[in-house]
């Protein structure tokens, strides 16, 4: 019933869009979330004109689909050729992987920065407050006392957006970018083979899923590790 | 491929381009908003269908019994795991397949596929159903073990305590996770158009690709989702609050 030789056969072909895969979701979770802190420090002054153009941005990315948006930046800026390349951006919005990167980058900064403004939010104001009186400046407040409480408390809801921007990231597929998702459809359009492809494929992404659960729960441990004693 | 354009088209070209969003005669606002139509029945029915996984999910998640609780495990770990795409084409091709194999099986050598929005509802369904299994679970562990020595000691019958006094103290609990789930499968509803069903999705390609506007066509589409999601957001809200009538605020 089980067909091995086919699953030797596409396994090493998914395996060869992992380094993608890879790529995509690590460059934009990491770019997503020195923006993502940013959006959530810069809305701590609560300045109305600061707040008010981020708290639109992080509706608009929240609000409508991935795909619109790479759609958006991937097609819809194409449109304004003229004007990117006069400003010498054209390089980089010809490129779908880049355009996915900007589109998985900034999608990852809006639901992050929620994640961390809440975080940061919840962070109880006595320790602010004893850093203060302490002589700390207000960066050294955040970089010592704030920050890395406001990073154990997020490290949960921040896991799972790390594993929906994995997921996210198979959309680039649909922009002719050939990472796992993109090879799997692929054989399956070949092969008509689909439940081989998709555990194949499936299992990929679950393995992948099941690494980043488990390094943000050591993280978790070694932020937190008075939780975890006893 | 990004579509080419040779001539240049600044903002002010764009704003001369509005009419195409109009309803007069080549103006694609009505395909837009029949669109939009569409994707909203998608949502809609792959939401309900997602019910009955997520409540099949959940009790088997709360079941005792290791098989039960090991399936519903399964299923969430998988769909909750795996990129919705991929489901979609696992659905979409292996649709076609296993029904072309059920025609072979009568005697059509025909090639068999299942309609593009049965196949999105069906994927959807699947998908929402996994994250809602976990909001049923978590609601019906929030209701007050009390509730349930209370039912049992006016002698209802189990399928009275669940129907009479669980579910309804259930769904307020989850009203709020459900909510998400919503604007989940809203979005979600979006790939569908990767297997040709045409709602919003499809339809700004389309006429993006006929207009070669493209901006113009996922602008509008966007927004038009934006409006869909906050509108039905609302929804939510306001049963949040009626259901929450005379219950204390702790």
């Amino acid at each position: 019933m089980i067909d091995v030789g086919f699953f030797l056969e596409i396994i090493p072909q998914l395996l060869s869009g992992l380094p993608l895969t890879l790529k995509l979701a690590g460059t934009s979770i990491l770019l997503g979330f020195v923006l993502a802190l940013l959006l959530a420090l810069a809305q701590q002054g609560e300045h109305r004109l600061v707040v008010w153009p981020i708290r639109t941005f992080v509706a608009i990315f929240r609000g409508t689909p991935l795909l619109v948006q790479i759609f958006m930046i991937y097609y819809g800026l194409g449109q304004f050729r003229i004007s990117l390349q006069a400003i010498g951006l054209w390089g980089l919005f010809r490129e779908p992987y880049w355009c996915a990167i900007l589109a998985l980058t900034l999608n990852t900064a809006a639901y992050g920065s929620e994640i961390l403004r809440g975080a940061i939010k919840n962070v109880p104001r006595g320790l602010g407050e004893a850093a203060e009186a302490l002589g700390m400046s207000r960066l050294l407040q955040l970089r010592l006392v704030v920050l890395p409480i406001a990073f154990r408390q997020a490290i949960p809801a921040y896991g799972n957006e790390i594993i929906l921007m994995v997921k996210g990231t198979s959309l680039a597929s649909i922009i002719t970018l050939l990472e796992v998702t993109g090879i799997a459809q692929g054989l399956i359009s070949q092969s008509y083979r689909a439940i081989e492809v998709f555990i194949a494929a499936g299992a990929i992404y679950l393995l992948l899923n099941l690494l980043i659960v488990r390094i943000l729960t050591f993280l978790e441990v070694q932020l937190t590790p008075y939780r975890f004693r006893g | 491929m990004p579509e080419c354009f040779d001539h240049k088209k600044g903002f002010a070209r764009m704003l001369e381009k509005l009419h195409l969003l109009g309803f007069a005669e080549g103006g694609r606002g009505m395909a837009l908003l029949g669109a939009a139509g569409m994707t909203l029945i998608l949502s809609v029915l792959g939401f309900a269908l997602g019910t009955v996984f997520g409540a099949l999910g959940a009790s088997g998640g709360l079941s005792s019994k290791r098989v039960p609780k090991a399936l519903a495990s399964a299923y969430g770990t998988i769909f909750r795991g795996v990129p919705d795409l991929l489901t979609i084409y696992l659905f979409y091709y292996g649709g076609s397949v296993a029904l072309t194999a059920i025609a072979r099986s009568f005697g059509s050598g025909n090639f068999v596929g299942l309609p593009a929005l049965v196949t999105g509802v069906i994927a959807i369904g699947i998908i929402s159903g996994a994250y809602q299994a976990e909001v049923y679970r978590g609601a019906y562990l929030a209701v007050e073990p009390g509730q349930f020595d209370a039912a049992k000691a006016l002698a209802l019958s189990r399928t009275q305590i669940l129907r009479l006094v669980i579910v309804p103290q259930l769904l307020r609990h989850a009203i709020p996770g459900l909510s998400n789930v919503w604007q989940l499968v809203l979005k979600d509803s979006a790939l569908i158009s990767v297997i040709g069903l045409v709602e919003l999705m499809r339809q700004a390609q389309i006429a993006a690709g006929s207009t070669r506007e493209p901006f113009l066509f996922y602008f509008a589409a966007a927004g038009l989702y934006f409006v869909i999601a906050g509108i039905t957001g609302q929804v939510f809200r306001t049963a949040e609050t009626r259901a929450a009538r005379g219950i204390m605020h702790r």
